[in-house]
């Protein structure tokens, strides 16, 4: 295990190269730069344009830039964004929590739904519910993610007004940040009408986000559960005169997870980059907003370090999933 | 009371265009303490009867006997609950693959007490006491180590002994074993049903060695029930059936054994097992049998006393005047009926 840890880790670093370099060169090909993009229609004196692009020196060949770049990558600098002039990093922290909250949820909501609906559906195949589920995990899956959150919008905001249209919280309420995470810190003051206010919020975002995912996770949950339910050892377990209920949720669904959990793990990189979108049409103000500005505002540092953090913390959960899918599954701990 | 009485039982797999008779009119009586073998070729039906014995025929399968009682009973009648309570401690069975029968996702210690801690209502303390001396009783060397081993760790010939150690757990009045040395090497063969013999006997528990080798029968079992395409074909004790097979399927069947041949050609039986869409109306060994009459193609046999057991045919071989009503049914309808399939 711990073997298989440092070989896992040992990949890190080139993935990290890699990662700095596509998209250093990626950023530098959308056309403009940021000195021009800031300056807006007004236009710019050449002459103070010069001066500005020397100063951040941007006059110097892209490989000598990246160069740079590297070098106090490796010291542990990220560099300040062009626009706001704070520290990269410093600006991700600020916003990572309201993504995370925003990402946890949404993965909460697929599987209390998906892996129950997965289950069922397999239990009770070719059933009216089993056409259901894998008819409506289709159209989710399919569905994209503006268009499936503007309807919802529509729907329950506009429409019903149900929910509030953005944001994370509604203005009148000041909450001091803990965690980070609005659901805990206004529980950790007591203010329950802020409690309600985030979590009314949180629901659309959270059923956009969530949607895919779900999807991913129902379809997966069905196919894996269907293939074990016809293994020997779920006749022996049925041999030993176990209810039904034991022998799905304990001998069969043990092992239908193996595979579940993968997925669950690379739904984490899908869910960021839905985040990007989700974020953008409910103005929730997390990291994937952060980006789509960054990219607008031609906001080279917090796009090179925003991608490289995020490219870490994917990196991160899949190990810890490869970890997990080795706990619960006996073959694999045994064999490194 | 016998303690379990099976009447005409049947177990069919719709399918859209024909229905498979999986198991046909089945019918045995077995006492306690006694000891049955089930033969036949494979897909002849021996393990989904006993599934269905057993209660684990999965949909879509329909499960239809007259009589179906263990210790007087009603099988058939009993609530899921009543059922299960009976599955897994009165009656019990172990499979051909013992390394995929077990789930490979828990300890061989979790799965066994699981039994204990169900049927019998010990806590996990007692049930691992217990556990550890079930895995002595079938001869698995050092149990304690082995509680926390996963099914892949061990081999497939110590995994049948967790199965068999699993079945007996609760002191099983019935054990059905279903083909439990035919994925084994043959070295563990002879060791597994040595095991399951002297359990038998020492427990007086009663067992049905399902086998498609009739050498193991012949050395194990004091009665036999030969199973063809869903039906019993001949049963009788092992003794009588060795040394006069009745059936001509059943002759055939020994003929086949490797001990059987003279040091030539091993003898086959020519044909195939008859499947779903060609099931013939008469006799179903017909189409295959050195035998056959146009009768018996039309005409299906009864299972019938004969010579302190029971068979299906018109003509067994020890009758003295099957040559005669051979060669009369022979003639009533002249050749040119070839063997028909319905
Ligand atoms: N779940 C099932 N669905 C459809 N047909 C089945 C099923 N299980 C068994 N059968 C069929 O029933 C027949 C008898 O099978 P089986 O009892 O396993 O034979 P044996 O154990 O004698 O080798 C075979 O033709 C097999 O294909
Ligand atoms: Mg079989």
């Amino acid at each position: 295990m711990v073997r298989f840890i440092f070989t896992r880790l040992s990949l890190v670093v080139p993935t990290f190269i890699g990662i700095t370099l596509i998209v250093f060169v990626l950023v530098r090909l959308i056309p403009g730069d940021p000195i021009e993009t800031m300056a807006g229609e007004r236009g710019i004196d050449p002459a103070r344009l010069a001066q500005l692009r020397h100063e951040y020196g941007f006059d110097q060949p892209v490989f000598v830039q990246y160069l740079y770049y590297l070098g106090r990558l490796f010291q542990g600098d990220l560099g300040r964004s062009i626009v706001t002039h704070e520290a990269v990093i410093t600006e991700f922290k600020a916003l990572f929590p309201a993504t995370v909250e925003l990402a946890v949820c949404s993965i909460i909501f697929a599987l209390c739904l998906g892996l129950p609906a997965g289950i069922i559906a397999a239990v009770r195949r070719n059933s009216i519910f089993d056409h259901g589920v894998m008819g409506a995990s289709l159209t989710g899956y399919s569905m994209p993610i503006f268009w499936w959150g503007l309807l919802l919008i529509l729907l329950f905001s506009v429409q019903l007004g149900f929910t509030p249209v953005s944001g994370r919280i509604s203005v009148m309420f000041y909450v001091e940040s803990v965690t980070g995470f609005l659901l805990v810190d206004t529980l950790l003051v007591g203010d329950y009408d802020a409690f309600r206010s985030a979590l009314a919020h949180l629901i659309l975002p959270t059923i956009v986000l969530g949607t895919r995912p779900l999807a991913v996770i129902a379809r997966m949950t069905r196919s894996s559960m269907l293939e074990v339910l016809g293994e020997d050892y779920i006749r022996t377990a049925r041999a030993k005169g176990l209810p039904a209920y034991r022998v799905i949720a304990v001998h069969a669904l043990r092992n239908a997870l193996i595979p579940v959990v993968t997925v669950i793990g690379l739904q984490v990189g899908v869910l960021f980059t839905g985040a990007i979108l989700t974020e953008t049409i409910f103005s929730w103000p997390g990291v994937g907003k952060w980006l789509i500005e960054g990219i607008n505002r031609r906001d080279y540092p917090v796009l090179q370090g925003g991608t490289l953090i995020i490219g870490a913390i994917i990196m991160i959960i899949n190990l810890l999933v490869d970890v997990t899918y080795g706990l619960i599954n006996p073959r694999i701990r045994y064999q490194r | 009371m016998p303690l379990l009485e099976i009447e005409n039982l049947s177990v069919t797999f719709p399918s859209q265009t024909s229905d498979l008779y999986a198991v046909d009119g089945v019918s045995l009586t077995l006492e306690r303490g006694d000891v049955l073998g089930i033969v036949g070729e494979s897909g002849s039906g021996k393990s989904v009867a006993m599934l269905a014995v057993m209660g684990l025929v999965a949909f879509p399968g329909q499960v239809t006997a007259d009589r179906l009682t263990f210790e007087g009973r009603d099988l058939l009648r009993l609530s899921d609950n009543e059922r299960r309570a009976l599955t897994g401690k009165d009656v019990a069975m172990i499979f051909q693959e013992p390394t995929t029968s077990l789930n490979p996702s828990f300890t061989i210690g979790y799965q066994l007490a699981e039994t204990l801690i169900l049927h019998e209502k010990m806590d996990r303390k007692a049930a691992r006491r217990r556990t550890i001396e079930l895995l002595d009783q079938v001869g698995i060397p050092a149990p304690e180590g082995r509680l926390d081993a996963y099914p892949h760790q061990l081999s497939g010939g110590m995994n049948q002994r967790v199965m068999i150690a699993m079945a007996i757990a609760c002191n099983p009045k019935l054990l059905i074993a279903d083909e439990p040395t035919t994925a084994l090497d043959v070295t563990i063969q002879a060791q597994i049903l040595d095991l399951l013999l002297s359990l038998q006997r020492d427990r007086g528990m009663a067992l049905i060695l399902i086998t498609h080798n009739m050498g193991v029968v012949a050395d194990t079992t004091a009665r036999v029930a030969v199973m063809y395409a869903g039906q019993i074909m001949e049963e009788r004790s092992t003794e009588s059936l060795f040394g006069s097979p009745q059936h001509p399927y059943t002759a055939a069947l020994l003929a086949a054994r490797p001990e059987a041949s003279d040091g030539g050609r091993l003898a086959t039986i020519p044909g195939v097992v008859p499947g779903a869409y060609d099931r013939p109306r008469g006799c179903l060994f017909a189409p295959r049998c050195a035998y056959a009459t146009p009768h018996a193609a039309e005409c299906r046999p009864e299972l019938r006393p004969w010579q302190n057991g029971l068979i299906r045919c018109h003509y067994p071989l020890g009758d003295t005047t099957r040559d005669e009503r051979i060669a009369a049914d022979r003639r009533a309808a002249p050749p040119a009926a070839a063997p028909e399939v319905a």
